[in-house]
């Protein structure tokens, strides 16, 4: 057995039986684990493309039998008439998929060019819409393993692709004018005195003037943009020292060069525009690296879904946009598809991945009846969803919503920085003027060179850039594991807070209860008081009757007569004999005994049998996560609205010193207004639902769960997974971001007063400024990226 | 030295050539993909069909 399980499929990895198809590669009979794999692998065997075997890095995709409904891209008239699309191809492995892809694509008759990308996995195809249809190319990729659908370009990843472009043109140009005009600078600064005749020197002048003029007007764009929006807001942002830098060196320069007399910097300004351009370019691909969470939550619903006609008559589909489906639509949704909408399982079970949702990253399963989220990827079977809400306002698009909302408000703690970068860069401008007015006394022959070295040497991009940065990876470091911020300010208010109140049992507890001890009171052995209760609960739905017969493990007696007295207990015959097993007024009448209330009993007519004590059980990482709390020396609160030996006794398990039980809303709400009012900062968990007007009373609010809620919510940050350890994690994040964010101020800091009055003083040439900025942009940039 | 008033703006054309050189290559997408073509070489197109060598 052992040996035929060793098999794996030859085209997906996937373990074979080796009793499925095979399929002769390269003359060798070779395992299939599925008739898909199978299809997939003898139409590339049959189109003679075995050369993907062997030369592949990663085993295939696999392959599905399923035929999708593909002809319904042919009526979009934007995607059939045009001949000429981009589709997005899903399940690359490797660059032999590439050339698998390409060669399919070439057989197909009426393709004229198909070109895969495989960073963007985007696959561009001409077609002559006379010969070939949209479906044929999609049934030609399918054929061979791939999905792919129609890719529709987003306005804003369009327009941030083309961001990038540009930069790197202007990063080219300024490059090639840089090494180009150094060459031209090279004469001057080796010739003797005299040595250099004046009309080669203006000729060189004038060449490198032609070059910087470029490097200027088109690579130096950024800046002069970046300097005139901070201008027109009042904020001059750390682009205006650097741009006056540029324009004033040019212009000296030029004057220069025209009249024939004087110093040119053409060699300075073209390096440090190269310079300033390739930081920003290095940091505008860190931020798209940080900003990765949010874009595939925005990418996980996917665009079309499988609607059921006739269900359940018939399991016939058709495929509709995702975003058409109406609440009370039937879908299928295949395993390894993601659901296309929130709904309610009505046929079937499976296991859902929810990590994009909710960070948690074991598959759940789900069963039919329970209600989903979009977005989640069916791993195991095919189910048949009831679309609950439409697409627009699934959980998945408000939590793109609330994310996206969120990272567009500024933190306080990046405004002040924004304030202070701009005070910094009005000073400077000063500094600069002063210093310029100073060395027309000392040596006017340097002046324009060192006042554009102080301008240029300045970096007030710690402040400016670095803190945002910090703030954007944290955050979506978070979102990847499971923890939503939705108010800004939620990781500086966090780390400043004392006191960490929970403000529900529910949040510490797992909220159905568990059995805690048995204690039996008739002579019986504790295994037969429990065999008992599981077999009278065998078939409860109860809360209670749940935790008996879990804790009774596997029952070997049998009950009969089983009678449920709503509120009361549960009897039954077990034996001959009967039993009751409930509160203890319920019990009790039958023992004919007077019992204390609590707990839950078990007895017959010949007297009781045991007590069993039953409890919510506290989640295992509860303990954990409130011993890291206060290890940070923050105090810990539980306030309650169960009854307080409950909460006393969770209070107690898990080390909590302060806990209050019977707690009212507005009791919770004066405790909380009476803890800010001695000085603490609180920091609120709740359930975010019934428990609004404390949660917003707290200095920051978290809320446990998102699903369905999400809409009502009313917290600072959701904690999406329904793990609490994430809680911690949020915790210990906001002291990493603060800690780096200090880190970086203070490089700013020593930096920008070493190397500030070092330009002042004429000690840097203005080359060597840019590079110090540069360097200094990066580091704070790359030192905020460690957060991811 | 009175070449180099000859090969001075000779240099400048050949900026601006390679300039635009550059910027058609970006516009035909040479730049959008850095990892495909080198995998892309490896292969063989003359293999024929069912099983090829």
């Amino acid at each position: 057995m052992s040996a035929i399980l060793s098999f794996a499929c030859f085209h997906c990895g996937l373990p074979a039986d080796g009793h499925c198809a095979r399929v002769l590669i390269d003359g060798r009979d070779e395992p299939m684990c599925c008739p898909g794999c199978a299809a997939v692998a003898q139409a590339i065997m049959d189109s003679g493309l075995g050369d993907y075997y062997r030369t592949r890095s990663e085993f295939g995709a696999t392959g599905d039998l399923v035929p999708p409904q593909l002809a319904l891209y042919d009526s979009d008239p934007a995607v059939a008439a045009a001949g000429d699309a981009v589709f997005s191809v899903e399940g690359l492995r490797c660059a032999a998929c590439v050339w698998l892809i390409e060669r399919r694509l070439a057989r197909v008759p009426g393709v004229l060019a198909a070109d895969m990308n495989v960073a963007t996995e985007r696959l561009s195809v001409r077609w002559d819409a006379s010969q070939c249809r949209p479906s044929d190319i999609l049934g030609a990729l399918k054929g061979i393993g791939y999905s792919a659908y129609p890719y529709h370009q987003e306005r804003h990843d369009a327009a941030r692709e083309k961001t990038r472009k540009t930069l790197f043109r202007q990063l080219f140009v300024a490059g090639l004018a840089m090494m180009q005009v150094m060459m031209y600078a090279f004469p001057a600064y080796i010739a003797d005195d005299g040595t250099l005749d004046a009309d080669m020197g203006a000729l060189m002048r004038w060449a490198s003037l032609l070059l910087t003029a470029p490097a200027v007007l088109y690579s130096a764009q950024p800046f002069f943009r970046g300097a005139w929006l901070g201008l027109r807001q009042r904020l001059p942002g750390m682009d205006l020292p650097v741009a006056i830098g540029i324009a004033a060196a040019f212009a000296a320069s030029v004057v220069a060069t025209v009249r024939g007399e004087g110093e040119v910097y053409f060699d300075s300004v073209t390096m440090f525009i190269f310079l300033l351009l390739a930081g920003r370019y290095v940091e505008l691909s860190a931020r798209r690296r940080a900003a990765r969470a949010l874009e595939q939550l925005q990418h996980a619903l996917p665009a079309s879904a499988r609607r059921l006609t006739g269900w359940p008559a018939s399991a016939d589909t058709e495929l509709v946009a995702a975003g058409q489906l109406l609440p009370g639509d039937l879908v299928s949704v295949a395993a390894g598809d993601a659901l296309p909408a929130d709904g309610v399982i009505v046929a079937g079970s499976t296991e859902l991945a929810l990590a994009l949702l909710t960070g948690e990253s074991r598959p759940q399963p789900r069963a039919t009846g329970d209600e989903v989220p979009g977005g989640a990827v069916n791993i195991s079977q095919a189910i048949v969803l009831r679309v609950s809400r439409a697409a627009s306002d699934s959980t998945m698009a408000r939590l793109v919503k609330l994310a996206g909302s969120a990272s567009q408000a500024k933190p306080r703690l990046a405004q002040w920085a924004d304030k202070v970068a701009a005070w910094f860069v009005a000073a400077l401008l000063v500094l600069a003027l002063a210093v310029f007015f100073a060395w027309q006394l000392i040596d006017p022959a340097r002046a324009w060179e060192i006042a554009i070295a102080v301008l240029v040497v300045s970096c007030p991009c710690a402040l400016s850039l670095a803190t945002p940065g910090a703030l954007a990876a944290a955050t979506d470091y978070l979102l990847r594991n499971g923890v939503l911020i939705v108010q800004p300010h939620v990781l500086e208010t966090l780390h400043r807070a004392t006191h960490v109140v929970f403000d529900k049992t529910g949040t510490l507890t797992e909220g159905r209860p568990v059995l805690r001890q048995v204690i039996p009171l008739g002579g019986a052995e504790l295994q037969r008081c429990l065999q008992l209760a599981g077999a009278l609960e065998a078939g409860s739905t109860h809360p209670l009757g749940l935790a008996l017969r879990k804790a009774a493990g596997v029952v070997t007696l049998q009950a009969r007569d089983v009678h449920n007295v709503p509120g009361q207990g549960i009897e039954g015959r077990v034996d001959g004999v009967l039993y009751r097993l409930g509160r203890a007024s319920f019990v009790g009448a039958l023992c004919g005994q007077a019992l204390a209330p609590g707990g839950v009993y078990l007895g017959s007519f010949s007297g009781i049998v045991a007590r069993f004590e039953l409890a919510d059980a506290v989640r295992p990482d509860a303990a954990a996560v409130v011993d890291a709390i206060r290890a940070r020396g923050q105090t810990v609160v539980l306030l309650s609205g169960d009854d307080n030996c409950t909460a006393q006794s969770v209070a107690a398990e898990l080390g909590i010193a302060t806990a209050l039980g019977g707690q009212l809303p507005a009791d919770k709400l004066a405790y909380v207004q009476q803890l800010q009012r001695g000085g603490a900062v609180v920091a609120m968990v709740g359930d975010g639902v019934n428990d609004a007007a404390v949660l917003g009373a707290a200095d920051v609010s978290f809320a446990m769960g998102g699903g369905a809620a999400l809409a009502q919510l009313s917290a600072d940050c959701v904690l999406l997974n329904p793990n609490l350890a994430v809680f911690g994690l949020a915790a210990s994040t906001a002291r990493r971001t603060m800690g780096v964010i200090r880190q970086n101020l203070a490089w700013a800091s020593v930096y920008n007063l070493v190397a500030i009055p070092a330009a002042a003083l004429g000690l840097v040439n203005p080359w060597l400024s840019a590079v110090g900025m540069s360097l200094s942009s990066a580091l704070v940039v790359l030192n905020a990226l460690r957060l991811r | 030295m009175e070449a180099l008033y000859l090969l001075v703006p000779l240099s400048l054309c050949i900026v601006v050539l390679a300039v635009w050189i550059f910027f058609g290559a970006a516009d035909s997408g040479q730049f959008d993909d850095l990892d495909g073509p080198g995998a892309r070489i490896l292969h063989d197109d003359d293999a024929g069909p069912s099983g090829g060598i």
